[in-house]
């Protein structure tokens, strides 16, 4: 494929159809709107639905009966409307259906700043629905990873039959880069897992595969398969037990949890002799990489430090970065949320200094150096 | 002695229901599936029960098809997505007075008004029965509720005319008193291609009549008998006369009007993707 000038929404769009998405649901809203849009277009080319729901609660709905009835489905919204969708990503938790949640990052709370970026929804990514539950969230910072991360999250989905949240931000998702998108023989997809028994050899939909993932079989296909939102056993039925349900609970967690080293996804550069780093994800780590590079070239020994994946945590990963450097520095586009995720794996073992900006504006490169500069000061790096 | 035939549409390790003694929703769920019965081409292998949440809801999980017990008001989103993810796929909704009209009434007018091929069948007890007997949208004024202690203010929602106004291309009324004429529109609605709605008007003796001094099972089934006037006898009767709680039933309207997949299927032979 040759280059092609594209914006990071765009690239959503395009990734989506790659992954094998052939249903959207939406409901337009800044700055996430393209996605729909790119999916009003394309969609119908290939066989696939695209709808434009009442509200974002119904574009979850219609996506999760798409999911169930075996396609592989979308939605994408900003601010309020990720709020909102809020209850269904539970629902899609709680009955394992797989979906992607595309959620473009504004600046918040409530209607906020419409147009303009934030990175203030990493902890509702992670606990926006009520109730334990696991999610899996990754967050692209170039247009490029925009295509590749959507396939990925529409892979994780399929896999491990979960909400994924696919988080950007108003910088990467209005970015225009010129991309070459890899090749088709160059994608890997992961199908629609399917039952490895018939109803007549006592197929049960939610019985835990060896990954603790069910093979749950698409409506329409014979399996009677009944999927609730309640605590349910593994026939799919509703259950009162307690012990049904801290299993349930527990299930939820592991079958993500076991797979951590997979999922978990983190960019590092001049990190070997670093004695400091800064640890950014996003549209932020744009800025981030050019502040490490402007430190570099001032003699600074500052690492970087990129989260690709945010949930799960990348909790080994920066327990052994803490143990290397003295300090790390947090940039993040919002009040201070990863930062506390920061600390309690570093646990005590390097300074961790947040630098946090929420006035609307993306960072400065020279705002990071400073902070890069202060806590060299405050450790006794250089 | 009638043969029981219907009774293979239910999971019959799943009964008893959980329905309280003399509830008319088994009335309503039985009279589902002897229409689907009737259906050539309609089988548990493609046939899909969608429901919300609350009493009404729960009879999803009785029924022998696939079955999906959504979350509270969204069951016509999800089903909206079954459809357009599998036309062939025959799709039926079971809802219940609040699911329907209060917390999921915008998803209600806009699977209406898009016309998608779903038959809404909405179990009306007047009361939401699950948590105790609060007041819904269609709780009639004057009744009480555990939230309406001095009688309900709230101007009810006649959900048929609701339905009708918001685009639904079959909209029809009946009673768990009047069954066989129940189940005669619900199968006149599975025939339908386009949004079809229902409204099964279903006794609630634990929430509802109890606290309104209705009586048992039996009285509130007689109420329907003596109140319910069929449309063509509604129809003739002088204003003066459409007085107390007389109600019509019967079906109300019917057009032939594109449904949304086949409105889609358009769509995608412009895009060049219908033969994908």
């Amino acid at each position: 494929m040759s280059a092609k000038l594209m914006q990071g929404n765009e690239a959503v769009a395009e990734g989506a159809l790659a992954a094998g998405v052939r249903f959207f649901g939406g409901y337009p809203i800044t700055p996430s709107t393209e996605i729909a849009e790119g999916m009003a277009k394309l969609l119908p080319k290939v066989g696939g639905t695209f709808i434009q729901m009442e509200d974002e609660i119904a574009s979850m709905g219609v996506v999760l009966g798409a999911s169930l009835a075996g396609k592989k489905v979308l939605t994408a919204s900003s601010g309020p409307g990720i709020s909102l969708k809020q209850e269904l990503i539970g629902y899609a938790a709680a009955a394992e259906i797989p979906v992607v949640i595309v959620n473009v990052q504004r600046v918040g709370p409530s209607t906020g700043q419409p147009t303009a970026p934030s990175q203030g929804d990493v902890m509702q990514a992670r606990w926006g629905t009520h109730g334990d539950h696991s999610i899996i969230a990754l967050s692209p910072w170039s247009v490029r990873e925009s295509f590749e991360l959507t396939i990925k999250a529409i892979n994780y989905a399929e896999k491990f039959r979960t909400p994924v949240i696919l988080l950007m931000d108003e910088i990467v998702g209005h970015l225009r880069e010129n991309v070459e998108l890899p090749a088709e023989n160059e994608i890997e997809i992961y199908p629609r897992r399917t039952p490895k028994k018939s109803r007549a050899e006592g197929y049960e939909p939610y019985t835990p595969d060896e990954d603790l993932v069910p093979n749950v079989a698409n409506f329409g296909e014979g399996y009677h398969v009944h999927v609730t939102g309640l605590i349910h056993d593994e026939t799919g039925f509703p259950s009162g037990s307690p012990k049904i349900t801290a299993e349930f609970i527990k299930r939820m967690h592991e079958k993500i949890s076991r797979a951590a080293d997979e999922i978990i996804e983190v960019e590092t550069d001049f990190m070997d002799d670093a004695e400091i780093a800064v640890v950014s994800f996003g549209g932020t780590a744009r800025t981030a990489y050019e502040a490490v590079r402007n430190s570099r070239a001032k003699g600074l020994k500052v690492g970087f430090v990129r989260l690709v994946t945010i949930w799960p945590f990348a909790d080994k990963i920066i327990a052994e970065l803490a143990k290397k450097v003295k300090g790390l520095i947090v940039a993040e586009l919002n009040y201070g949320q990863i930062v506390g995720e920061v600390q309690r794996a570093a646990n005590g073992n390097c300074a961790v200094k947040l630098c946090a900006k929420y006035d609307m504006t993306i960072f400065e490169p020279e705002e990071i150096e400073s902070a890069i500069d202060e806590l060299i000061s405050e450790v006794g790096g250089k | 002695m009638t043969e029981r035939s219907y009774e293979k549409f239910f999971r019959q390790n799943r009964l008893p229901h959980l329905w309280c003694p003399g509830c008319g929703n088994g009335i309503a769920m039985k009279a589902i599936v002897q229409a689907i019965e009737k259906k050539s081409g309609w089988t548990q292998d493609n046939t899909i029960i969608v429901s919300g949440i609350g009493c009404s809801s729960r009879a999803s999980g009785y029924m022998d098809f696939d079955t999906l017990h959504t979350a509270h008001g969204r069951a016509i989103p999800f089903a909206t997505g079954i459809k357009l993810a599998k036309p062939e796929l025959n799709v039926v909704v079971i809802t219940g007075d609040g699911d329907c009209t209060a917390i999921g009434g915008n998803h209600f007018i806009h699977g209406c008004r898009r016309n998608i091929d779903l038959t809404v069948i909405l179990f009306n007890n007047n009361i939401y029965g699950m948590t105790g007997g609060q007041a819904s949208p269609m709780t009639p004024l004057g009744k009480k509720a555990t939230t309406a202690p001095y009688g309900s203010i709230d101007r009810p929602f006649d959900a048929c005319k609701l339905a009708e106004a918001a685009g639904a291309t079959y909209v029809a009324r009946s009673t768990a008193f009047h069954v066989q004429h129940l189940t005669k529109i619900i199968e006149d609605a599975l025939d339908n291609k386009g949004f079809s709605f229902i409204e099964a008007l279903v006794q609630c003796p634990t929430a509802y009549g109890r606290r309104n001094k209705i009586g048992e099972p039996a009285k509130m089934m007689a109420w329907m008998r003596d109140n319910a006037v069929m449309k063509n006898a509604w129809d003739k009767l002088p204003d003066e006369k459409k007085i107390g709680e007389k109600f019509p039933i019967g079906l109300f309207y019917k057009a032939e009007t594109e449904t949304y997949d086949e409105a889609y299927h358009h769509v995608m032979e412009i895009a060049g993707g219908a033969s994908k």
